[in-house]
């Protein structure tokens, strides 16, 4: 505990780091996961490809994707890009096939509706289709959410600060409080994502919280007498 | 006014649903199709808002080919009710009742406002307004699936089984608030179902479909029950049985109304008396 109060100014630092980390991967892996979603639902062919390459992506281990990506990329070995886009990669794997599932739950009288009403292709997607998905695509984005604030973590193996660091930090100068207050920060940001995405949810889709049974429009009379 | 003029349709997996199909569906008159299912009434439906494109023949709306229309502006102009009603549901019924005048561009308080009106038109507690789909019960939603159809105050309404979902006495309730709808908006109304009694009830022309959208017989119910063209149309309309066939018995001073399993259907009042 003394160790933690004695380094609060470093565990501050290192959280906005991973802040700043996590943030990027998980609103772009969602941009792009839903285009790419959509596309996999449109044909037979391309949801197979889309699907199963996805799928494939999520098997990569993390550590040796983090290495290889600056040969490919060409950055630098430290960059905390490459960690961005590890995560990113790991967050469309998971998002596409969640966006898929998302928009094959909408209901398909609602849809035939949306287009009877006069809705183009474009108009029904964005505002009927995606919202409609929004429950499963938020139970998506709640798991990629948490996942990749426990992965960025593995960026500290290879030199990219985070609360990971205070891990490694820990380990090799044998500081156990180090690698606890690590943990337990870790843990604590994911909830603070996971919490955000809640209320976000909330606020974004108020039709999902009142499906309180019809009320009798005509209140039951109280007898006076 | 709108005409099919020998439409066939094919879909992709080779059924053919409807087989050389022409028809004239008069202006400002309910035209019920009633058939069993896979007599291709709701294809036949569809085909007047481009839900589906016909295989070959055309549909004309006021002697205009359809098919040159952009399938969103036409259906933009068409008002649908379907059954389980289709709302949107993350919309509020105020909302849904608006959206086609707020496709079209109309200002979001005017559409709003407009949508007031017309949850009053199809006999909807203004309260309502601010639920969503999931708050109502089923007739309220069909209430609220017509009101949407009529928002753009359209010339053409399709209804393909829009009360099929709600229980019998919700069921002719909404029956009779269409009559009287149709009694003061005077639409051209094309009415899906495959209850006889729900047609007779709502058709000035009644079509019953044969598989394959295959017509069996045109005409009003008078017309149907009096003069069934073959016995599946009179089996269907139930004119040879039951209590769509009557005989009179005189009883004492009375003529009573009979039907053929022997139930009393009623008194025979003469012309006076009405």
């Amino acid at each position: 505990m003394t160790w933690v109060l004695a380094n609060l100014g470093l565990i501050w630092a290192r959280t906005l780091d991973h802040v700043v980390l996590s943030l990027p991967p998980i609103v772009i892996c969602f941009v792009i996961a839903v285009p790419l979603g959509w596309f996999a639902r449109r044909y037979r062919v391309s949801r197979g490809i889309i699907l199963t390459g996805a799928g494939l992506l999520y098997a990569v281990p993390s550590l040796p994707l983090i290495f290889v990506l600056p040969a490919v990329i060409g950055t630098s070995l430290l960059s905390p890009v490459n960690v961005i886009i590890a995560l990113t990669l790991y967050g469309i794997a998971l998002m596409v096939r969640v966006v898929t599932d998302g928009l094959d739950s909408v209901d398909a009288d609602v849809r035939q509706s949306a287009s009877a009403m006069g809705y183009s292709t474009w108009s029904r997607f964005w505002q009927v289709e995606l919202p409609l998905s929004g429950p499963v695509l938020l139970a998506g984005m709640r798991v990629v959410a948490v996942s990749t604030v426990s992965l960025v973590t593995v960026g500290a193996v290879i030199g990219v600060q985070s609360l990971g660091s205070l891990f490694t930090d820990g380990f090799q100068r044998g500081i156990q409080a180090e690698i606890v207050a690590g943990l337990v920060a870790t843990v604590a940001l994911a909830l603070v994502f996971d919490g955000a995405l809640v209320l976000a949810g909330r606020l974004l889709m108020p039709w999902t919280r009142r499906v309180a049974p019809p009320k009798p429009s005509v209140p039951l009379e109280v007898s006076a007498a | 006014m709108i005409e099919f003029r020998s439409v066939s349709k094919r879909f992709p997996d080779g059924t053919l649903a409807v087989e050389d199909f022409s028809l004239v569906l008069p202006s400002h008159k309910t035209t019920v199709l009633v058939g069993s299912s896979g007599s291709g009434k709701t294809t036949l439906l569809r085909m007047i808002n481009r839900m589906v494109d016909p295989t070959s023949g055309s549909v004309e709306i006021d002697g205009e080919d359809i098919a040159t229309l952009p399938p969103v502006k036409l259906r933009r102009g068409i008002g649908y009710v379907m059954q389980n009603s289709g709302l949107l549901p993350h919309r509020t019924v105020l909302d849904n009742v608006a959206t086609v005048p707020l496709l079209r561009g109309t200002p979001k308080r005017q559409a709003r406002a407009d949508a007031l009106a017309m949850l009053d038109t199809v006999g909807l507690d203004r309260a309502l307004a601010d639920r969503y789909p999931s708050q109502l019960s089923g007739g309220q939603q069909q209430r609220v699936g017509v009101a949407r159809g009529l928002a753009v105050n359209p010339n053409i309404l399709l209804m393909d089984e829009p009360f099929g979902a709600v229980d019998p006495i919700v069921r002719a309730e909404l029956q009779q608030e269409l009559v009287r709808l149709q009694k003061e908006l005077d639409k051209t109304v094309v009415f899906v179902t495959h209850d006889i009694e729900e047609a007779f009830l709502l058709g000035d022309q009644i079509v019953i479909l044969r598989d394959g959208g295959r017509i069996a017989q045109v005409g009003s119910p008078a017309e149907l029950l009096a003069n069934p063209a073959d016995d599946f149309v009179a089996s269907f309309v139930g004119a040879d049985r039951g209590r769509r066939a009557l005989h009179v018995e005189r009883h004492g001073n009375e003529d009573v109304v009979v039907d053929s399993d022997g139930r009393l259907a009623g008194v025979l009042k003469p012309e006076s008396a009405r």
